[in-house]
């Protein structure tokens, strides 16, 4: 039997509300398909499934909150029978966390995962009592006392650092029943209007910004790079290509610089990947795009692949998940697997950009807007086409002496751009 | 002026004689031999025999005289040569002496002072080194006292001798070589404990032979940046809560330093006392660092082994912080 579960989609998710199911007991499900939508703090997103099986059992009812890793639905294997599951929900696994080794408060009493410490979180008297004066969720804390109980140093360092994440602290403390604005309708709710949801979802959306942003500035010890790419090849080859396509296939600068800093990633992979207590290499290089949403805030889901995908079928894939993204109908997968993210603030006029890290990557790519700037070439003045590239990089991954080689590489690969 | 614990509690004797004639001091060796811990040396020449008793190795009665001098008028010092022989006083003291009062409904009182060396730390073996002033804590009726420096030393029982009822002031072994420079001895206030080291981080409860261990202990905790309030109870009877509290609500962790044995002891009344009243203020679970549980040994690395030492009441505070490297409190 397999167990499928509430499934983390990016490092600031502590808990999903079940939307709708896309599948019902009997059904066959094949590995990739979509069969749930979630709601996030960020958005609804469509759930992928990666087993081959027959569905068993549903576990949790459409409005249900549940915390990262609680069972979803129990699949059957193929060729197994149905039957042989216990009786009850099988509540006796530790919720799986492939990308933290966090302790999750459970979020409703219905599915209770034991606690993969193994006992009540032990926290001391003076600490639980601050935690509530503060809005802590200790839920969401690592102790360092005794025994590794939370201690009030903990606490204190928590609300210190954190107090404008407190709307999603609010959210993630406590069962169901929290009356914060910033949760998901609850599943007896009365039901809301669009209006109202895409105003509640907002909230979240800034509250899971800050969190993640907050948690990136504390932790990563960023160091910045930028380097001046001159666009004029780039440029003419870009022109020429699209001379040649109808307006709907023509491809953006924006695609050429996704593929560079794809296949620079590829080379210099400390690059490409997550910190979690040591470097972790990204297995392939999946490009979050930062993409801000029209009614605010913004998301960096990731297009898979990228330094093996030809620039049109990356064009193709950029509009599908712009589109997709200011919907709200992003998928499991291109929430949870960025390992790089480039973001983009060109067309918005300005020159650079220094990207805050999204936790666990370990680099933001930014580029500014491309525009003819006076530059010396072979020891002549011309005016050519450039653009600011930045790096933002984790010095706990990587060094800056690497960092300028990364951002080189980019720069070469965006003078070839038919190697691209 | 160096001033030792001993002649601290010697001038204490002597300076209450002078003022008051009432005051009289028994007990054995008291005279002739100038005390078993030399702390009446001289006072039989000055003082003569009607007011420095040497008695029969009798506890029972001598104890008994001083209470009966004591209701009749009289200021008496009674010296009991260590704690382990005033269980045979017991019924004397705990009976009488600190019941008169409330059985008579106030009509007689027992200003009484009974001294007494406690505790280990000289090879003095089984007999001679148990630390039991928490059985007298236990007695309501008597004032325990346990001066831990020159200054209280001295004051301490100059005002002892003030005290309209019984009062017991434990003089612990270590400390009468113990000298302190002073420009002079005056009487000390015996209803308060004191702050003896203020420090952020943790607190650490003591009395007695164990300030200066715990006093060590926190100089080698604060050269790793570890802060403790160092509070000397002095008080055991009544326990002075305001100030433990204070101090617990300032650092939020506790290690008590008893060298009592820790079932029973007073470490374990004042660690109740603080989960009773400032359990909220708590950041890590009280530490106890007392006596391993068996008779004081003889043997020097043995007896040392037994007893608190400043090792074991840093590791201890260490504790307090998640710090397991080294040994735990657990009996030390």
């Amino acid at each position: 039997m397999i167990e499928f579960t509430m499934p983390t989609l990016g490092a600031d998710m502590d808990e999903g509300q079940l939307n709708e199911w896309l599948i019902k007991p009997g059904d066959s499900v094949t590995r990739g398909q979509i069969v749930a939508v979630v709601e996030t703090t960020k958005a609804a997103v469509e759930i992928e499934c990666w087993h081959d099986g027959v569905v068993e059992d549903l576990l949790v009812g459409p409005g249900e909150t549940v915390a990262v890793g609680t069972p979803l639905a129990t699949l059957l294997e193929p060729g197994e029978k149905s039957g042989m599951k216990g009786p009850g929900r099988p509540a006796g696994k530790t919720p799986q966390e492939p990308n933290r080794g966090r302790t999750e408060l459970t979020a409703t009493p219905s599915s209770v995962p034991p606690s993969p410490i193994g006992h009540r979180l032990w926290v001391s008297p003076v600490a639980r009592r601050t935690a509530a004066t503060l809005g802590v969720d200790l839920g969401a804390l690592t102790g360092t006392g005794p025994q590794g109980a939370i201690t009030l140093h903990d606490v204190e360092h928590a609300a210190a650092t954190a107090h404008h994440e407190k709307p999603t602290a609010a959210t993630t403390s406590a069962p169901a029943a929290t009356p914060a604005p910033a949760s998901a309708p609850a599943p007896a709710a009365e039901p809301k209007s669009a209006a109202e949801i895409a105003k509640a979802r907002g909230a979240a959306m800034r509250a899971s910004i800050a969190a993640a942003m907050s948690r990136s500035k504390r932790e990563i010890p960023h160091y910045y790079l930028s380097d001046e790419v001159i666009l004029d090849s780039a440029q003419a080859w870009l022109t020429e290509q699209n001379a040649g396509r109808p307006i709907t296939e023509r491809m953006l600068m924006a695609v050429l610089q996704l593929k560079a800093v794809a296949l620079a990633a590829a080379r210099f992979g400390e690059f490409n990947g997550f910190w979690e207590e040591g470097f972790r290499p990204g297995n392939g290089v999946h490009v979050g795009v930062a993409i801000s949403l029209r009614g605010g805030g913004l998301v960096a889901p990731a297009i898979h692949d990228v330094s093996e995908k030809p620039l049109p079928e990356l064009m193709a894939d950029l509009t599908d998940l712009v589109a997709r993204a200011r919907a709200g109908s992003l998928r499991s997968s291109e929430m949870s697997d960025p390992t790089i993210t480039v973001t983009n603030l060109g067309e918005k006029g300005v020159d650079a950009v220094f990207g805050v890290i999204y936790p666990p990557q370990v680099a933001i790519v930014g580029f500014g807007k491309p525009a003819q700037r006076v530059v010396v070439v072979d020891g002549g003045i011309r005016v050519a086409t450039t653009v600011q590239s930045s790096l933002a990089a984790d010095h706990r991954a990587s060094d800056g002496a690497r960092g300028a080689l990364f951002l080189a590489e980019i720069n070469r690969q965006l003078q070839q751009p038919a190697e691209l | 002026m160096k001033t030792t614990y001993r002649s601290a509690v010697h001038d204490a004797i002597a300076d209450a004689m002078r003022a008051d004639d009432r005051v009289l001091l028994l007990g054995e060796d008291v005279g002739r031999y100038g005390g078993t811990y030399a702390a009446s040396k001289g006072l039989l020449e000055e003082f003569g025999p009607q007011r420095i008793l040497d008695t029969p190795l009798s506890e029972l009665g001598f104890v008994g005289i001083g209470i009966g001098a004591a209701l009749n008028g009289l200021r008496p010092i009674v010296e009991v040569m260590t704690v382990n022989f005033s269980l045979l006083a017991l019924d004397q003291i705990v009976n009488t002496a600190a019941a008169l009062r409330h059985m008579s409904g106030g009509q007689f009182s027992v200003p009484l002072v009974v001294r007494m060396a406690t505790g280990a730390g000289r090879q003095l073996a089984a007999q001679h080194s148990h630390s039991l002033e928490n059985w007298y804590a236990h007695i309501p009726g008597i004032t325990v006292l346990a001066p831990a420096t020159v200054a209280d030393a001295y004051g301490m029982l100059r005002t002892a001798l003030t005290s309209p009822d019984p009062v017991i002031v434990f003089e612990h072994v270590g400390l009468y070589n113990t000298a302190a420079d002073l420009d002079s001895l005056i009487p000390t206030e015996i209803g308060r404990a004191a702050l003896r080291r203020n420090g952020s981080d943790a607190t650490i409860i003591t009395y007695g032979g164990c300030l200066p261990k715990a006093m060590d202990a926190a100089e080698r905790l604060a050269q790793d940046g570890i802060d403790c309030d160092v509070i000397d109870l002095r008080v055991l009877r009544p326990l002075d809560d305001a100030t433990i509290m204070e101090s617990v609500r300032k650092t939020h962790r506790v290690v008590v330093v008893d060298e009592t044995w820790h079932t029973g002891s007073l470490a374990g009344e004042i660690s109740a006392r603080i989960v009773e009243q400032a359990f909220y203020e708590l950041d890590a679970p009280i530490g106890r660092v007392c006596t391993v549980e068996v008779p004081i040994p003889y043997a020097k690395h043995l007896e040392e082994a037994a007893l608190p030492q400043p090792e074991k009441i840093v590791s201890a505070v260490r504790a307090l912080f998640g710090d397991t490297g080294r040994a735990g409190a657990g009996d030390g």
